[in-house]
């Protein structure tokens, strides 16, 4: 059995008077792929926003590798390994594809002043290994013919597939999508279907994604956590999960 | 029609409105009856022609932008031509060839025309130095002269108090204000937009009433004087050296001259100048540069791939006003005289007029901008009661023609070679 990555326990997050999470609890283990489901308004989006840093959990513990990462600032958790998508593809529209894979590779690049200066020769190797790596990167997700197309021109799912490889530019460890699939036909779900299978199998990443197409999340989940207003209603394997009552109450209503 | 009219008649009222406290006209209740007093018959009759003018001009002005679109003689840049201009390859061609002409022509040039371009250097330094706060980190700062001043009184009390020179004090200046900015950027830049804004205005007339009022030091309002010129490897400009140095005009058995100075200083200004520029077009280009734009263009993207945008907000800052302090300890040198009054609100607002009128981002548009906006009011000294009438009316210009700037900046893509 692999080793458990992701840990959160009891996680709240308050608004006021709203409790828009309330105890949720989840367990990720390495290279798995979990899917966190539920209907429109149920806490999902908040849930990341909690374990990216971009929200303040109320309660609730997060561990990463048994390290508490809840309350940390985003862009220490996004060192930590943990980056994320966003539902409404969030790219630098006046920069080229390859620019969004540069910008995100910053804290492996040579930044500093004198050498980018006076262009020290480490400063060109750390500049062309950079290139180098988001070429590769181009190249898995099918988009480096638009290598040098502003990112704002690109076809909404060739955007989708930009954004999850500026993600892999920063060598995540846990990759969260949030709704990958919204808006793509078929056979791009296929593609992305298979992305996140090579994602997995060859660059050992952790998947955790927010979606609402079934077919995809019944098929490349290894584990599923339901929830609903906020409070956790189920979780458990896909097979489970389908016929959960209780779950197919919640999307369904009441008979 | 009518509402055009309406408009129109509207249009003609505001022009004597305007016409009415720029004039100087005066209105007197004379018994019962209004007089216009302070006025000739001229005048009021140029008035009424404006007003008139602008009547039609509203009036028919669908007609008439359909006109101007229509005839192909009128000055419209082509399209090619306006793409041309702004892509990287061909500002870089240009930028070089300004700086050959920039470096031969003071030799030919008048005393009073070098003395002008060393102003408009400084302006240009400080244009470059904002554009990286503002055009290409995006934050909205308003009290950038506070750096500008930081720098100037840095050079000023060191030269006054220990006597220091010039070239040991340039570098003491720059970081001095980039100290500043650091210290003033940590508290700032949690803000955004318009809080931004009101808040670096604040400080930047606290650094001036802080230098105004700490009068045992600085002088107060009458500042400091007698501030030592930049030496040429330790020979002076002046007519007799001071003790222990020598002049230029001897050491080269040279008449005395004092044109000599004057284009001394004039090059400094494009040393500093050229060097703010090559750095600046480096920074472009280096991974600090690619992520102030892309915090510009999205915060939350940048915090979610890791990058800390404090961090990044806070280099623009204190990078940006470095060059102030840059520009700020060569101010201090040319005038020999710094007072708080040189680096009131006005003085902002002309920097970022230079950085908006140039084209956000862009170093060429910046330079034209800074050329336009000193040489522009230098040129007309005879209307100089309407310096702000014409700045404004530039601004509006401005606006309707060329909303982007003079000359925007097409930023130099990071392309994938085939």
């Amino acid at each position: 059995m692999s080793r458990e990555i992701l840990k959160v326990e009891n996680l709240s997050m308050r608004f006021g008077g709203l409790l828009a999470v309330n105890g949720v609890a989840l367990t990720v283990k390495e290279k798995q792929v979990v899917a966190l489901i539920g209907p429109n308004g149920a806490g999902k989006t908040t849930v990341f926003n909690c374990l990216t840093g971009f929200y303040q959990p109320t309660a609730g513990s997060i561990l990463l590798d048994g390290e508490p990462i809840q309350g940390l600032p985003g862009h220490k958790i996004a060192l930590k390994g943990v980056v994320r998508t966003f539902q409404n593809v969030r790219l630098f529209k006046d920069m080229t594809a390859i620019e969004n894979l540069l910008i995100a590779q910053h804290r492996h690049l040579n930044t500093n002043f004198f050498a980018g200066l006076f262009k020290t020769p480490s400063f060109r190797k750390s500049e062309r290994e950079a290139m180098e790596y988001a070429e590769y990167w181009l190249e898995k997700v099918n988009l480096k013919e638009f290598a040098n197309r502003t990112a704002g021109t690109l076809a909404y799912g060739q955007q989708r597939r930009l954004e999850i490889a500026r993600c892999m530019m920063t060598r995540p460890r846990i990759l969260m999508l949030d709704e990958p699939a919204a808006g793509l036909n078929p056979k791009e779900t296929e593609d992305l279907k298979a992305l996140i299978s090579v994602l997995r199998e060859e660059h050992n990443v952790t998947v955790l994604l927010i979606e609402h197409d079934m077919k995809l999340v019944m098929s490349i989940s290894d584990h599923i956590v339901v929830i609903n207003q906020g409070t956790p209603l189920a979780d458990g394997t896909p097979d489970q999960i389908r016929d959960n009552p209780e779950v197919i109450k919640a999307y369904l209503g009441e008979a | 029609m009518t509402r055009h009219l309406k408009s129109a008649l509207f249009s003609a009222l505001l022009v004597w409105a305007v016409a009415y406290p720029v004039l100087g006209l005066k209105l007197t209740i004379v018994g019962i009856n209004l007089e216009v007093h302070g006025t000739s018959p001229a005048i009021l009759m140029t008035i009424a022609a404006c007003s008139l003018l602008m009547f039609l001009r509203v009036l028919f002005s669908t007609q008439i932008s359909a006109a101007w679109k229509s005839s192909p003689g009128l000055p419209v840049i082509p399209a090619k031509a306006s793409h041309f201009l702004t892509l990287p390859t061909t500002q870089r061609w240009i930028i070089l060839a300004l700086i050959v002409g920039a470096l031969v022509w003071p030799f030919f040039g008048s005393r009073g025309a070098v003395d002008i371009a060393t102003l408009i250097l400084i302006y240009v330094m400080l244009g470059l130095g904002l554009n990286i706060v503002v055009g290409l980190a995006g934050l909205l700062d308003l009290g950038y002269v506070g750096f500008y001043a930081v720098g100037a009184y840095s050079y000023a009390l060191l030269s006054h108090y220990f006597g220091l020179s010039f070239w040991i004090c340039l570098p003491i200046a720059g970081m001095m204000a980039a100290t500043f900015g650091f210290l003033l950027g940590f508290p700032v830049l949690r803000l955004r937009g318009d809080y931004l804004a009101i808040v670096t205005l604040g400080f930047g007339e606290i650094i001036r009433l802080f230098l105004r009022n700490l009068t045992d030091i600085t002088g107060g309002p009458n500042g400091i004087s007698n501030i030592e010129k930049p030496t040429f490897f330790g020979l002076t400009f002046e007519r007799k050296a001071a003790e222990g140095l020598q002049t230029f005009h001897e050491y080269f058995g040279l008449e005395y001259n004092s044109i000599n100075k004057v284009i001394f200083l004039y090059l400094v200004a494009l040393l500093l100048a050229l060097a703010a520029l090559f750095v600046i077009n480096r920074l472009l280009r280096m991974p600090i540069g690619r992520a102030w734009e892309a915090l510009r263009e999205d915060e939350i993207a940048c915090r979610a791939l890791g990058l800390n945008p404090t961090v990044i907000k806070l280099s623009a800052f204190t990078l940006g006003a470095a060059f102030a302090g840059f520009a700020g300890s060569f101010f201090a040198a040319r005038q020999g005289l710094v007072t708080p009054e040189s680096f009131t609100f006005i003085e902002s607002a002309i920097i970022l007029a230079i950085v908006v009128l140039g084209g956000m981002g862009s170093q060429l548009g910046v330079i034209l901008a800074a050329v336009v906006m000193i040489l522009l009011p230098e040129m007309m000294r005879e209307f100089s009661e309407y310096r702000m009438l014409m700045f404004g009316a530039l601004m509006v210009l401005m606006m309707i023609w060329r909303p982007q700037g003079l000359l925007p900046m097409q930023r130099p893509h990071m392309e994938l070679r085939k």
